[in-house]
């Protein structure tokens, strides 16, 4: 199951001041506190409008519009497939296709055990290691198939140590 | 360290440091800790070497430097002996004893690591010789290998932050913008403007000028401006420090993108550095000027490289562009006169104003001065960041540096300029490359992304990825794009799964046209590029898929399916082994066959043929 995040609500409040309540960091505040959950949870948004002055139309806003934020619960691993050109003449839809199938889910959905999120991310710039995938913060290059399924999967035995 | 008040100090300072770091004083291991070799594994790397020069005596003879990216990304992770120069490619934490022993203990070289030229199966020793680098032009780049990005004094011993010197205490604004004017430089980020008549114009607005720096490096295929944020980041702050001089601001802003960690990290680590010794902040080396540069990381939206959405971002706010009826130079961030250059374009500025715009208009081309990193991306033996002077041909950069298409395959085009960019086919490679004859045959400089695609690679299918990356970053708020784009995949995507129509060609064209004409923002204008130029190289694939049901280079999955050659298989049976599907049958050293049924076209089977048995059909 994917579990819903226990908010840390003075990291969050630090979170804030770190950037002195600029309204113009709202973007950077949500990915900071996404950094924590993999997510931004929605109850941290009326607290986002009160201390940065905004309205929350602009956080929904903001939030739905960049793709380094999610609303939702994400999995524990967040694996992301490269799709910029370089990895797509090199073959990376097939690590796409491998990786669906192994975790039997489809892009942009996690996995049952709530472990993995599968997602494309356009070029990250590390087009001469294509095809390329990043779990979470790693990079990790020069896959086939094989390959990026072991990396999963030592992801999922890193996990149930 | 105190702040450095004054030039001279600095001046000493940095004589000092050129004293100690010179040639023959300290063995110097330089190893590539960029993105693309810490995908390879730098850091183990890095632990084995630590442990080894301790173990065999020589931690204190022997510093380590880790250094951004080299440049040379397929050979990862590449490192350098200093000063000889002395080259090993993909190195490994077991392989690690065996070059300490032989090159830093006995100054031998250890023969077996070394650069291997695949052309003339000969061992190359040292950097400067590998035909990959040449041939290049390394003005920009080539600190990188040098410098370890988070070690200000590394940058200002190969003479950093004099240009910054000269331009606050012996040049007046108007004489720095002069330089820039009459350097040439045109902007690395796709659009070529002369960057010193931008630098004119926002000078003349008043109000709070901005200086921004756009490093939301979008381009898919394009990493040069993360490399130099990552290795370097002290160039593109010196160059944004010099601009804010000629232009009169005092803050400034990096736009970069959340997905580049370790480019945020180092540049945050470069602007800390830079106020420690006095050289951004206030009275900056004494001097009554005072800049500051913040950093604001970007979310994942492609549209934010254009200059009024990157701004409405900066400002906290979805990234949506504006019409530019009033340019951003004279109401841009905070509806203030705003200077918005690429990550390479600062990068460029120190050198012009160190060395002259004389000395830098004499590289390049007629109306594209300088040099040009480009990335070197996709079927071509040497992937990796190529720096050269403007005018480079096209078949210099892909076959003399590059090294060709690897495994024998065919060269079919090489992709410029991003989603905006264009195919270029065979017969344009003796094309010089610069900003005016790429557009010349279609396509654009764009960042300087070049994807090579070989005869595997096809053509529909590059145009329906293009569309389809372009479809998801689409804004929304005009109709062309949002609409126009849309309908394009969809017939893109019909074509692809056989179920193409006598007319889509002609109905893809007319689309591309309207698009072209009627969008609000430069990602609309040229998005259609890449279908456009695709039907006009290579018109015959479009027709090959309609007409026939046909993918030849196998990569439409309902157009082809794969076979193996009963002349050419001699039944080695690796395909029986690798495949997944266990759709391979038969006996050893007799021919094989595929079942199609349980064939999921993976293609495990094609790439893994020793003897070209397995056909696309």
């Amino acid at each position: 199951m994917i579990q819903t995040a226990n908010i840390d609500w003075n990291k969050v409040s630090a979170i804030i001041d770190d950037y002195r309540e600029n309204h113009e960091a709202l973007l950077m505040i949500m990915q900071d506190i996404s950094d924590m959950y993999n997510y931004v949870p929605p109850e941290v948004i009326p607290v986002l409008c009160e201390r940065l002055g905004v309205k929350e139309s602009l956080v929904y806003s903001v939030a739905t519009f960049y793709k380094t934020i999610s609303l939702e619960p994400r999995g524990k691993f967040i694996v992301s497939v490269c799709t910029g050109t370089a990895c797509h003449v090199r073959g990376a839809e097939k690590l796409t296709d491998a990786l669906e199938q192994q975790l039997d889910i489809e892009q942009g959905q996690t996995s049952a055990d709530g472990l993995f999120t599968l997602e494309g991310v356009r070029c990250i710039g590390c087009c001469a290691s294509g095809p390329v995938i990043t779990v979470n913060k790693d990079t990790h290059g020069g896959l086939d198939r094989s390959k990026a399924l072991n990396i999963v999967e030592s992801y999922r035995q890193q996990a149930s140590r | 360290m105190a702040k450095f008040m004054d030039r001279e100090t600095l001046d000493r300072f940095r004589k000092r440091l050129k004293e100690e770091t010179a040639p023959g004083k300290k063995r110097v291991v330089s190893l590539c800790s960029g993105t693309g070799c810490g995908a390879y594994g730098t850091s183990e790397v890095y632990n084995a070497l630590s442990a080894e020069l301790q173990q065999q005596g020589l931690a204190d003879d022997v510093e380590i430097r880790l250094t951004g990216c080299h440049g040379f990304c397929e050979k990862g992770p590449i490192m350098v002996i200093h000063p000889e120069g002395v080259f090993y490619p993909q190195v490994k934490a077991d392989t690690v004893p065996e070059i300490v022993g032989q090159t830093l203990k006995n100054n031998e070289v250890a023969e077996k690591l070394l650069y291997k030229d695949p052309s003339t199966k000969k061992r190359i020793i040292f950097e400067h010789d590998i035909p990959f680098y040449k041939r290049q032009k390394r003005l920009i780049f080539g600190n990188n290998g040098l410098i370890d990005p988070a070690n200000i004094d590394h940058y200002i011993a190969v003479g950093g932050y004099q240009a910054l010197e000269k331009a606050l205490f012996e040049m007046k604004p108007g004489e720095i913008i002069d330089e820039v004017k009459t350097s040439g430089l045109r902007g690395r980020g796709g659009g070529g403007f002369p960057t010193g008549i931008k630098w004119a114009t926002c000078a003349k607005h008043h109000g709070d000028r901005y200086i921004i720096c756009n490093a939301d490096e979008g381009d898919p295929g394009a990493y040069m401006d993360r490399s130099l944020l990552e290795g370097n980041p002290h160039c593109v702050v010196e160059g944004m420090i010099i601009a804010a001089v000629a232009i009169g601001s005092s803050e400034g802003y990096v736009y970069v993108r959340h997905e580049y960690p370790l480019a945020v990290s180092n540049l945050e680590i470069a602007l800390e550095k830079a106020r420690e010794y006095g050289l951004l902040g206030q009275n900056i080396l004494g001097t009554d000027f005072d800049f500051d540069i913040h950093i604001s990381r970007g979310g994942g939206a492609f549209v934010c490289g254009e200059s009024t959405a990157l701004m409405a971002s900066l400002e906290g706010r979805p990234g949506r562009p504006r019409a530019k009826y009033v340019h951003t130079v004279e109401k841009g961030f905070r509806e203030s006169p705003t200077n918005l250059n690429n990550v390479e374009t600062y990068a460029n500025v120190p050198l012009i104003i160190a060395n002259g715009a004389d000395w830098y208009s004499s590289i390049g081309t007629q109306y594209s001065k300088g040099t040009k990193i480009f990335s070197l991306v996709g079927k071509v033996v040497n992937t990796g960041l190529v720096e050269v002077p403007m005018g480079a041909t096209l078949r210099e950069i892909v076959f003399d540096i590059g090294g060709g298409i690897p495994k024998n395959k065919k060269f079919k085009a090489v992709q410029t300029g991003g989603p905006s960019g264009g195919c270029i086919p065979e017969q344009f490679m003796d094309l010089a490359v610069d900003f005016d004859e790429l557009s010349k045959v279609g396509s654009i400089m764009g960042s300087g992304g070049m994807i090579v695609m070989d005869q595997d690679t096809c053509m529909v299918d590059v145009a329906r990825y293009f569309v389809d990356f372009l479809k998801d970053e689409s804004c929304g708020q005009c109709n062309p794009c949002r609409e126009g784009l849309k309908q394009m995949l969809n017939i893109l995507t019909r074509i692809c799964n056989g179920e193409g129509r006598e007319g889509d060609i002609e109905l893809l064209e007319e689309l591309g046209v309207m698009i072209q004409k009627f969008s609000l923002c430069g990602l609309g204008t040229s998005a259609p590029n890449p279908v456009l130029t695709t039907i006009l190289y290579f018109r015959n694939e479009y027709e090959e898929h309609i007409r026939e049901k046909k993918c030849g280079a196998g990569v439409c999955k309902p157009l082809f399916h794969y076979e193996i050659d009963q002349e050419q298989c001699n039944g080695c049976h690796v395909c029986f082994r690798k495949c997944p599907q266990d759709a391979v049958s038969g006996e050893k050293k007799e021919p094989h066959a595929i079942d199609q049924d349980k064939c999921i076209k993976c293609g495990i089977c094609y790439e893994g043929c020793k003897f070209n048995a397995v056909v696309i059909r």
